[in-house]
């Protein structure tokens, strides 16, 4: 319990600072105010009618797409990368050359490519999962003790074998450190990604740009607030899966 | 059963530096069924790339092995190999490892677990069954590998400095644990070491190795009977004149031949 203390501190004192309205409060809301835009984001939703659970909801597809497709590619292609020499050196120059681009510099051209909408936002979300991913995966199989695959081989392993017994589960603990950072950047990519995907009129990045349109910074930061909690709670669905598909340590 | 290695010789070429390394210059061996044949030397001579070219993981390199008159081509599960650092899949459970060439083989679950079950009460290690590697006792894991190994039914087994890791009390245990399983299950072993005392307390035969580049200096039999009492005089006599023929190898200037050769 000690640990939070700093923290409850610190928002006793935030609460203080607004009462004596050093900061107004359309520049500063005060953790009461932002409580009640929790509360009006809930049942008025913002924009009116627009309830929070929705925009929860789309975000999520979104990111859940776009992460899906993410580790679709980039674990076979990771895995491929890391036991085929010949397909690292035919991959690594492209991918050296594209993976410093930041997702949200391809936001531009997704829309001239994609349109603004779904498809867009997805492969904003895609492109920040995507490199983790990949090189994660690519880097375990390259961790792997080389004895390993020398005593399946022993055993009459053949290459299926050692792909499926040996390689994948080598290389799992490095694939699931590769999905929580790849979910972090998916996640982190969201807001941005979602100016682009607003077409339906979801999503918890449209959701705090639209309370910024009209002057409510206690939604926006009850907003930013819930999208913190989510990344976190994600992580931590992820790490709980992780400990229980890898037993070993 | 019978295993033959004509003329075997090795040079690894390390091509970015343009370097050759001449690993083994010539070694012949014959090992008959049944018989434990200990392969002594000094460290780095080569003997573990010998048990990789017999095993048929390694590829280039002059020189033939047989295994009842029929060239080994590429490895399989006739010649199992066993590793000093155990190599067990961290991500199987002593029985999961144990089992994983029946499985590869294609053998229906049940069938495997009824014969790994034997394995393991053979070995006495019931009642780890379900634990993973890392919270074996080194001594443990080395069994489990062992097992690993022999539920295959190999022709022969390699074991590469088995208990190369193993604190000195552990050894001695699994040695005779080795010797024990050698008698009860005719199983026919080459043996790895840079241990005299061990390849004395096992061996039917023990072929001494030079070091880089790596050929026999001395085959030694040992005949005395077994269980063998590790301080008996024939065990201190050969281990004293074995001792005293690897000092001498270390003391001698390196041969030519033994230099590494810039292309």
């Amino acid at each position: 319990m000690g640990r939070y203390l700093p923290l409850l501190l610190l928002i006793c004192l935030w609460q203080v600072v607004c009462f004596l309205g050093i900061f107004p409060s359309y520049v500063l809301p005060s953790p009461i105010e932002i409580v009640k835009g929790f509360h009006a984001l809930l049942t008025t939703g913002m924009p009116p009618g627009h309830l929070l659970y929705n925009h929860i909801l789309y975000s999520l597809y979104r990111v859940g797409l776009g992460f899906a497709v993410a580790c679709a590619l980039g674990i076979p292609l990771g895995l491929l990368m890391g036991w085929f020499p010949q397909f690292y050196r035919l991959f690594s120059p492209i991918i050296e050359l594209v993976r410093p681009i930041p997702p949200l510099a391809w936001i531009p051209i997704a829309i001239v490519w994609l349109g603004i909408g779904i498809r867009s936002a997805v492969f904003i979300i895609f492109l920040g999962a995507f490199f983790p991913v990949l090189l994660n995966t690519a880097s375990g199989v390259l961790s792997i003790n080389p004895i390993l695959v020398d005593a399946a081989k022993t055993l009459n392993a053949t290459q299926k074998d050692i792909f499926f017994k040996v390689l994948v589960p080598g290389s799992l603990p490095s694939i699931f450190v590769g999905m929580r950072v790849g979910m972090g950047v998916a996640w982190m990519t969201l807001v941005a990604a979602e100016f682009t995907g607003v077409k339906e009129g979801y999503g918890l990045g449209f959701m705090i740009m639209t309370a910024r349109d009209i002057q409510r910074p206690d939604e926006i930061l009850a907003g930013m607030f819930i999208i913190g909690m989510i990344g976190f709670t994600i992580d931590w669905l992820l790490r709980t899966w992780e400990s229980s598909v890898r037993p070993w340590q | 059963m019978h295993l033959e290695v004509v003329g075997i010789k090795k040079t690894f070429i390390a091509e970015k530096q343009g370097k050759e390394t001449f690993a083994i210059a010539h070694i012949d061996l014959r090992v008959k069924e049944g018989e434990f044949v200990s392969i002594l030397g000094p460290s780095g001579c080569g003997k573990s790339t010998l048990l990789r070219i017999i095993s048929g993981l390694e590829k280039s390199f002059e020189g033939e092995v047989f295994l009842d008159g029929q060239k080994i081509r590429k490895h399989n599960h006739e010649v199992g190999l066993v590793f000093q650092q155990y190599a067990l899949f961290p991500w199987r459970t002593m029985r999961e490892n144990i089992e994983i060439g029946l499985e590869i083989m294609g053998m229906a679950k049940l069938d495997r677990r009824t014969i790994a079950e034997d394995y393991i009460r053979l070995f006495g290690m019931n009642g780890f069954e379900d634990q993973y590697p890392f919270q074996l006792s080194g001594g443990m894991q080395q069994r489990v590998a062992i097992a690993r190994t022999l539920i295959m039914n190999p022709k022969v087994v390699l074991m590469d400095e088995p208990f190369g890791s193993l604190d000195s009390q552990t050894r001695n245990d699994m040695q005779e644990f080795l010797m024990d399983l050698w008698e009860k299950r005719h199983v026919t072993i080459i043996f790895v070491t840079h241990n005299v005392d061990e390849a004395v307390f096992l061996s039917d035969r023990i072929v001494v190795l030079s070091k880089r580049p790596a050929r026999v200096l001395r085959i030694f039999e040992c005949d005395s009977p077994r269980p063998r009492d590790r301080t008996s005089k024939v065990a201190n006599d050969m281990r004293r004149e074995i001792i005293g023929i690897l000092r001498q190898e270390r003391m001698e200037p390196s041969a030519v031949s033994n230099k590494t050769l810039t292309v």
